[in-house]
């Protein structure tokens, strides 16, 4: 919460230091992109696997688009990408911040009077807290297409493009996915946080980073779970 | 940060009664020393002896649980004497920033705090890489570097900052005997050459004797003499001479003759 807090303060320092920013949001996309999409390809298309041949059995084919549709763009992209996220940015996070901990680094920073939270942590929890709804948005999308392909090619399910997409228009609407990217936003302030504290209070020689990266994934998981329990019980009303 | 004006003598700094503990254990039990305006003070001590945890103290990495230290009479940890006097510290592994390369690293204070237009930014880097024989060097990543180069690009960066007091840690640890020469003329070409103070932390015994204006030994967190390199040398204390003198001995281990004896 104080590592937070001392972020929030900080905050306007991003727009100075835009280009590390910049920097770190790059990297997040260019490490990232590849596996949501594949991620959430997958996810669509069990989605659909899953509920197409019961929705269909029972006469609610129209009911797939809407149902794999909503439950993508509402939890699975939001709460999958952002478990993802923890593991492929958090780690990173953790581990690059640590080992400048162990190895003096960020001593040397503060000697030359750098703040290092203005320095290492605003930067990728700015950079994080643009890229991971980004990223979200684009996971939805990625699977929504994956459903869309499964119902079409899987001869249990069989349903049309247009019928897949009229039913998700039926039910998902843009509050839906706003609720989604919103969650995302959240988890990856998590992330940032959780990860840069994990680095940042690094102790010992690489059995430390190694223990710092383990917590870092960990932790932010665990509260990830937690807050989607809540934020969800939250904007249901 | 305000700058000092060009060429300003080093600054005098006090310890007075320094303790600290770590889980209960004493390191530091009461140092009191004073380094003058423009010295190379050094203090050299066995290992563990509470040298470098000294050292994190003066440039305020660690806070004391009793005594003061001060940087011309005025408690170092005041935001006024940060703002009003420049300090840097060389580390005793460099800690380069190991994502930026050499001229970024050397630059960093100056880029950072916004000080100077990046052309001029490049100008300065160049010429305190030169300072310290690395010409040329500004585009290499810390890896690339040895042990030696790696402590002369930490002395680069802390001269960026133009200090009046620099720390140095180690300066000469696991370096060859040459490289160990290098960095010892480097820390006196630069006290001759600007008059900073000079506040050196190291167990070998050649680099002290070769720099030192005065020498403070240390053991188990207490001073046990303080004196120009003659004077610590001719010092009576059996524990100074016995650490000033180890020596490893090949014959006197065969006939079972130990230090400790």
């Amino acid at each position: 919460m104080v590592l937070f807090w001392r972020t929030l303060l900080a905050a306007p320092v991003a727009w100075r230091d835009r280009n590390k920013v910049f920097e770190q949001f790059f990297e997040i996309g260019n490490a990232s992109l590849l596996m949501v999409c594949i991620l959430s390809f997958f996810i669509g298309g069990v989605m659909a696997l899953q509920t197409g041949p019961v929705l269909v059995e029972r006469g609610l084919a129209s009911a797939v688009g809407g149902v794999v549709g909503i439950s993508i763009c509402k939890e699975l992209a939001p709460v999958m990408m952002s478990i993802l996220i923890a593991g492929r940015i958090g780690s990173a996070m953790a581990a690059e911040i640590g080992s400048m901990r162990v190895y003096q680094e960020i001593d040397a920073l503060r000697t030359m009077n750098i703040n290092p939270i203005h320095y290492l942590v605003v930067p990728r929890i700015t950079a994080i807290s643009v890229a991971l709804p980004l990223l979200v948005v684009f996971a939805i999308l990625v699977g929504w297409l994956g459903g869309i392909f499964v119902c079409m090619a899987n001869n249990r399910i069989e349903i049309s493009f247009q019928g897949f997409v009229s039913g998700l228009q039926e039910v998902v609407q843009m509050k839906d996915v706003a609720n989604g990217v919103f969650k995302s936003f959240v988890f990856a302030i998590i992330i940032g946080v959780v990860s840069c504290h994990q680095g940042l209070v690094t102790r010992g020689g690489p059995r430390g980073i190694g223990r710092s990266v383990t917590k870092a994934v960990v932790n932010s998981i665990v509260l990830i779970v937690i807050f989607d329990y809540v934020l969800t019980r939250i904007l249901l009303t | 940060m305000n700058a000092p004006p060009a060429n300003q003598k080093g600054v005098a700094l006090t310890v007075r009664g320094l303790r600290k503990s770590f889980n209960g254990q004493e390191v530091l039990k009461g140092l009191d020393f004073d380094v003058r305006p423009g010295e190379t003070f050094v203090i050299m001590g066995p290992s563990g002896s509470g040298k470098t945890v000294l050292l994190k103290h003066l440039i305020g990495l660690e806070e004391p649980d009793a005594g003061e230290i001060l940087l011309e009479g005025q408690p170092i940890q005041s935001p006024e004497v940060l703002a009003k006097y420049r300090m840097a510290m060389v580390f005793q592994s460099g800690a380069l920033l190991n994502s930026l390369t050499v001229g970024e690293n050397v630059g960093l204070y100056l880029s950072e705090h916004r000080l100077k237009p990046p052309e001029e930014i490049a100008r300065i880097v160049a010429q305190n890489l030169e300072l310290v024989g690395l010409k040329g060097t500004e585009d290499k990543m810390p890896s690339d570097l040895s042990g030696g180069m790696k402590k002369r690009v930490a002395i680069a960066r802390a001269l960026v900052i133009e200090p009046q007091l620099i720390l140095y840690d180690e300066p000469t640890s696991e370096l060859d005997p040459l490289s160990a020469v290098v960095i010892g003329e480097e820390i006196v070409n630069l006290q001759e050459r600007i008059h900073v103070t000079s506040l050196v932390v190291s167990h070998d015994r050649d680099l002290a004797f070769g720099v030192a204006d005065r020498i403070a030994v240390i053991n188990e967190g207490r001073i046990l003499a303080i004196g120009k390199p003659e004077e610590v040398r001719n010092h009576k204390d059996p524990l100074i001479q016995q650490f000033l003198h180890a020596n490893f001995n090949k014959e006197a281990l065969k006939s079972g003759v130990h230090l400790k004896q």
